[in-house]
């Protein structure tokens, strides 16, 4: 009986598999086709076309992962630098108005921060922000900071504050047992609120195109017009190099989860990622 | 130092972001809509943009086509999810939890691309049907993408949300729904009801607040309707978008009153959501 359950779920998960990887296969399939017309199911010629054009001079594809990369940093380390206290006042006390705080924190992640932005805009072209690298990576904290601070409020009070109160008992001042104690213990909450900054930055196509106004090109933009064009090789090769920090991510996400009964929480953390 | 004054030093830094960057952000975008714009020498208040709007046909038909989009996107991978949790429970746990994370983890762009070339008269899809011998032309495909039915963004949400909310129900039922099952079955229970008076309510919050975010997000959300919509009536976000760039300064009004509606609309699920959140206990 029970191994009977345990078959069918099995084959559950296989289904599953085939409807998570579908839309991956004419990517791939695309990515490697020299010709691959109408009724046929596979491709009947194959070529590196895609790889080739993106590593011409003229593709900006170079200079967009570039801008990705240095923005998605970039507001990853402020993220984390901002969530980080947020995430332990959260996460450990309780206070007055907490119930608001929260709201307040997370409302980012609901409303969407296209609104803010356009309403923003105007102020950013009159302090010279627009069209810069630096007032896109300011609109990514919109909705990256949220993320950091929720994910670590719930690392912090998960931890308690046992253990710093024994270095403090110890003799450690204030600054010692945080940074020898509480730091290391919530590192690996602190790196996967990184990994989500980092996608939640890199995935951001609308508010780079208002803020960078066409000036800082990144690659969801390149995507996005290839996606509009008539080229499925160069917009499958495009997809291929966009989706590939997310899958690292996962993989390392994944680690991090093997340990033990933090897992559940974390899941449900994760699933908070599909909002970017 | 007190503990209020370094609770308020912790908080300062996320609060001053949100506060700027956000509410600021919101702020200035009632004060547009509210016609007040000194760039373009309009400096009276009135609620003509609000007006206009809201009497609009455009609006309407953006708004209904946005309720239905995100009602069903949300509907269809609220049912699939229950479904498929109560299906992969038996199932290995790392493994579903790698399947499924891998959906969640994708930006909806590449999702988007990707279902584009599963669905679209030349994809796989329609390729396949040719195989089978049930079209012959690309164009006796069904048109899925740019549709008036919006299939191509539907289904781009539900194979995003769908395992989304299957982690939330099976995390749920595989705590305490297995052992208070078996009770259940012990003291003569059926299946049915067995679902219906053990499970069900055990995964419901998380079930619920799971769909209250998909449903905020898929209300607000502008880069698979921009990319696979048809061209009218667009989804909210995509009409304000396109408002917001006409080259006319004075639609820029009724952009920033599409905008503060949307704000409102998708404020109210949140605010839902944080109370279901703490009406089941925090933590």
């Amino acid at each position: 009986m029970d191994r009977k359950n345990r078959r069918r779920g099995n084959l559950g998960l296989a289904v599953a598999a085939l409807l998570v990887a579908l839309p991956f296969l004419p990517l791939f399939l695309w990515s490697f086709a020299g010709e691959w017309r109408f009724p046929a199911l596979l491709p009947t010629g194959w070529s590196l076309r895609g790889f080739q054009a993106l590593a011409e001079p003229g593709s900006r594809v170079i200079e967009a992962t570039i801008n990705s990369l240095v923005v998605g940093g970039a507001a990853t380390a402020a993220s984390v630098a901002v969530g980080l206290p947020a995430g332990m006042a959260l996460g450990r006390y309780e206070f007055r108005l907490k119930g608001l705080v929260v709201f307040f924190v997370l409302l980012p992640i609901l409303v969407p921060p296209l609104a803010s932005t356009m309403g923003v805009h105007l102020t950013f072209i009159r302090l010279g922000l627009a069209d810069t690298a630096f007032g896109v990576f300011l609109v990514h904290l919109v909705p990256t900071v949220p993320y950091t601070t929720v994910i670590l409020a719930s690392v912090f009070a998960e931890r308690g504050v046992e253990l710093e109160e024994a270095a403090r008992t110890l003799g450690a001042t204030p600054w010692q047992a945080f940074l020898r104690v509480t730091l290391p213990g919530v590192a690996p909450g602190v790196a996967v609120a990184a990994l989500f900054a980092f996608l939640v930055s890199w995935s951001q196509y609308i508010l780079t195109v208002l803020i960078g106004g066409g000036n800082v090109i990144t690659l969801p933009m390149l995507l996005f017009s290839a996606a509009r064009g008539s080229d499925p090789v160069l917009t499958s090769v495009l997809a291929l190099i966009f989706v590939l920090p997310a899958i690292l991510a996962l993989v390392a996400a994944l680690r991090f989860l093997k340990a033990g009964d933090a897992k559940k929480k974390q899941e449900g953390l994760l699933g908070l990622g599909k909002v970017s | 130092m007190g503990r209020r004054v370094k609770i308020t030093l912790l908080l300062a830094p996320a609060l001053l972001v949100v506060s700027v960057l956000f509410a600021g952000g919101l702020s200035a975008a009632v004060v547009q809509s509210l016609g007040y714009l000194p760039a373009i020498g309009r400096t009276e208040v009135s609620l003509d943009a609000y007006r206009e709007v809201l009497g609009s046909r455009d609006f309407l038909d953006s708004l209904l086509l946005t309720v239905y989009v995100a009602g069903a996107s949300t509907g269809i991978s609220t049912v699939l999810a229950v479904l498929s949790a109560l299906a992969l429970r038996n199932s290995a746990g790392r493994l579903s939890a790698a399947i499924f994370q891998l959906p969640v983890t994708i930006p909806h762009l590449v999702a988007a691309v990707g279902i584009a070339l599963v669905v679209s008269q030349t994809g796989l899809g329609a390729r396949v049907a040719a195989a089978l011998g049930l079209i012959g032309e690309p164009s006796e495909f069904p048109a899925l993408l740019f549709d008036r039915h919006s299939i191509g963004i539907i289904l781009t949400y539900v194979w995003k949300e769908v395992p989304f909310i299957t982690l939330v129900a099976l995390a749920a039922l595989r705590g305490v729904a297995a052992e208070l099952e078996e009770v259940a079955q012990t003291l003569g229970a059926n299946r049915w009801q067995r679902f219906w008076y053990v499970v069900f309510p055990v995964i419901a919050p998380g079930v619920v607040a799971a769909s209250l975010i998909v449903f905020a997000f898929t209300f607000g959300a502008f880069e698979v309707p921009y990319l696979l919509g048809q061209t009218y009536p667009t989804i909210l976000p995509v009409m304000a978008y396109n408002e917001y760039r006409s080259i006319d300064l004075s639609s820029r009004p009724a952009a920033m009153a599409i905008n503060v509606l949307i704000a409102l609309i998708t404020a109210l699920f949140a605010a839902a959501y944080l109370r279901l959140g703490r009406g089941l206990g925090r933590g």
